[in-house]
């Protein structure tokens, strides 16, 4: 198919259209508020990086920044370790494997805002129902303190997403080339030895996969985070996305929102870009 | 793993498919009991299967019109990012010019832009126009989902003998034809995927809605069940009740059509 067809541009019409007018265009736009003081009605015009500039010094966008920097790392890590662990018990071959898949994945087909509020049941009604019964104090308000409110996110983060990964280690898991195993173990390798020296580095793709979706997911984290705590107590469990969302529309102060917002989009793509970069870098040819 | 490991780490596996349940488990079990008896014990089974919380929560959440709402967003956006995104990355596979390789590259990069940077001049801009509805949030989704639905429709088209294509050409077919009759077919396996992903997201999707159709009588589950939840704070055994009747639907599907969800999600995550 040539450029010159007219087919060509009737095919791709649609989506080209749908993605400038979706994305392109309000970037574009997005970029240039950003550098003004629109509040969404008026603007009395350019202002520069006067936005920016504020914004590095908004404290409430810099915990929210923070917040989300340790949530990411925490999650990442613990995501990951159970989405492994999941996928190499589900790959041993025991009869259950199947069953096993469908039980861990569940959590991912439901909405992140439907799992917070189960969870918001959980860590309130039944925490501290339990913390009751066995007079555990630390049980008792869960969610009304930053630090339980932290762990919180990433017990419910942990739970959902650690069975689309464990999908992703699946896929590479199954790759690995049976005789390779077998010949280790026929040379006397133990299972520690074999997950260390032939099935890791063969994976290493996968990490690099589930590293950039569990990061990515992390950071953009809106629907939980506003489920389960609200960003409460008082905006400290308030992530990046909620921030920018609560600047724009609760404060109207909709181009000192999009310059968070702006900012909040060249972490995430550096981030993305350079995780990958190294991650590749890391990996073994077959 | 050898075979003495198999049997713990069965074991293992059943404890922690357990773990994941619990959260379920506690959510209907609780759906059933009273305000009193929910304060008295949480963990134990109800005393009898009290239907009236679901009565309830199933007139206060306007169900059938929320979930109808629901469907219709999600099957009509589904469609349209399916039969754009596909025939858009047949123009694009089969075509070599330059021009396609940076559209191409555009659409890819785009899945690195986060909602919250274009979220606010896109209602802005919609707004104006007046596309703050049903039509308008469909054009969104296709806007969102047509990046990564190119994206896996491009690769396995790449995979596809243009040798087909002439065929079909020489027995009379036009551009349209060899793409509809020819090339779609056999995409299926792909359309699959690029259907399952986009159908969990949209279905869930909960801060698009909310920002595009906020009115009475055109929420979705998500948007719907967030205000339920303003209304009914602390009212527990109703909010239970209707958490359960929001996921029964994806739990039921997910249970027939288990085997595609889970290699769908694999193939689209490998990819």
């Amino acid at each position: 198919m040539r450029t010159k067809d007219i087919s060509y541009w009737l095919f791709l019409a649609p989506a080209l259209l749908a993605l400038s007018l979706v994305v392109i265009v309000p970037l574009a736009m997005g970029i240039y508020y950003s550098f003004t003081d629109w509040n969404g009605i008026d603007s009395s015009g350019f202002i520069g990086f006067q936005n920016y500039i504020d914004l590095f010094k908004d404290k409430a966008f810099m915990d929210a920044l923070w917040f989300t920097v340790k949530f990411a790392i925490v999650s990442i890590i613990l995501i990951n370790f159970f989405g492994f662990s999941l996928a190499l018990i589900v790959t041993s071959k025991i009869k259950s494997s199947k069953f096993l898949r469908t039980i861990f994945f569940m959590p991912n087909l439901i909405g992140g805002l439907i799992l917070g509020f189960i969870w918001q049941f959980i860590f309130t009604e039944i925490f501290s129902s339990i913390g009751e019964m066995f007079g555990i104090e630390n049980l008792q308000g869960w969610l009304s303190t930053t630090n339980t409110g932290f762990w919180g996110l990433v017990i419910l983060m942990s739970w959902q997403m650690s069975g689309y990964i464990m999908i992703i280690y699946i896929a590479y898991l199954e790759s690995v080339p049976g005789e390779l195993l077998e010949a280790a173990q026929i040379d006397g390798a133990s299972p520690f030895q074999r997950l260390r020296y032939i099935i890791l580095p063969l994976v290493a793709p996968a990490f690099t996969v589930s590293m950039f979706l569990t990061l990515s997911n992390s950071f953009k984290l809106y629907d939980q985070n506003l489920s389960l705590t609200g960003g409460g107590p008082f905006d400290s469990t308030q992530m990046v996305a909620m921030e920018i969302f609560k600047t724009a529309f609760s404060a109207n102060q909709m181009a000192y929102a999009q310059a968070k917002a702006v900012v909040f989009f060249i972490i995430v793509a550096a981030i993305s870009l350079t995780q990958v970069y190294f991650n590749k870098k890391k990996e073994v040819e077959m | 793993m050898g075979k003495k490991y198999k049997f713990p780490i069965e074991i293992l596996g059943i404890l922690l498919a357990l773990l994941w349940l619990s959260p379920f488990y506690l959510m209907i079990v609780n759906s059933f009991k009273t305000k009193k008896e929910m304060f008295t014990d949480v963990l134990r089974l109800p005393a009898a299967f009290n239907l009236d919380n679901y009565k309830e929560a199933f007139t206060e959440l306007d169900f059938v019109s929320t979930f109808l709402n629901s469907l219709l967003i999600t099957v009509v956006s589904v469609a349209v990012i399916i039969i754009f995104s596909s025939i858009a990355a047949y123009a694009l596979s089969r075509s070599k010019s330059k021009i396609s390789t940076v559209f191409f590259f555009i659409f890819v990069a785009a899945m690195l832009i986060p909602f919250q940077s274009v979220m606010i001049p896109l209602v802005t801009i919609f707004g104006k126009v007046g596309m703050l509805n049903r039509f308008g949030i469909i054009f969104m989704y296709l806007g969102f989902g047509s990046s990564l639905s190119i994206f896996l429709f491009h690769g396995t088209l790449s995979g596809i003998p243009r040798s087909l294509d002439e065929a079909a050409t020489i027995d009379g077919c036009n551009k349209f034809q060899v793409f509809w009759y020819v090339i779609f077919p056999v995409l299926k396996p792909i359309t699959v995927t690029v259907g399952i992903l986009n159908t969990i997201w949209i279905w869930n999707d909960y801060l698009l809605p909310s920002l595009v159709i906020n009115q009475e009588g055109m929420q979705t589950i998500p948007l719907r069940m967030f205000f339920f939840f303003g209304e009914y704070t602390k009212q527990w055994h109703l909010a239970l009740a209707g958490l359960t009747i929001a996921i029964i639907p994806v739990i039921v599907a997910y249970f027939f059509a288990q085997r595609e969800i889970i290699k769908g999600i694999s193939e689209g995550a490998v990819k």
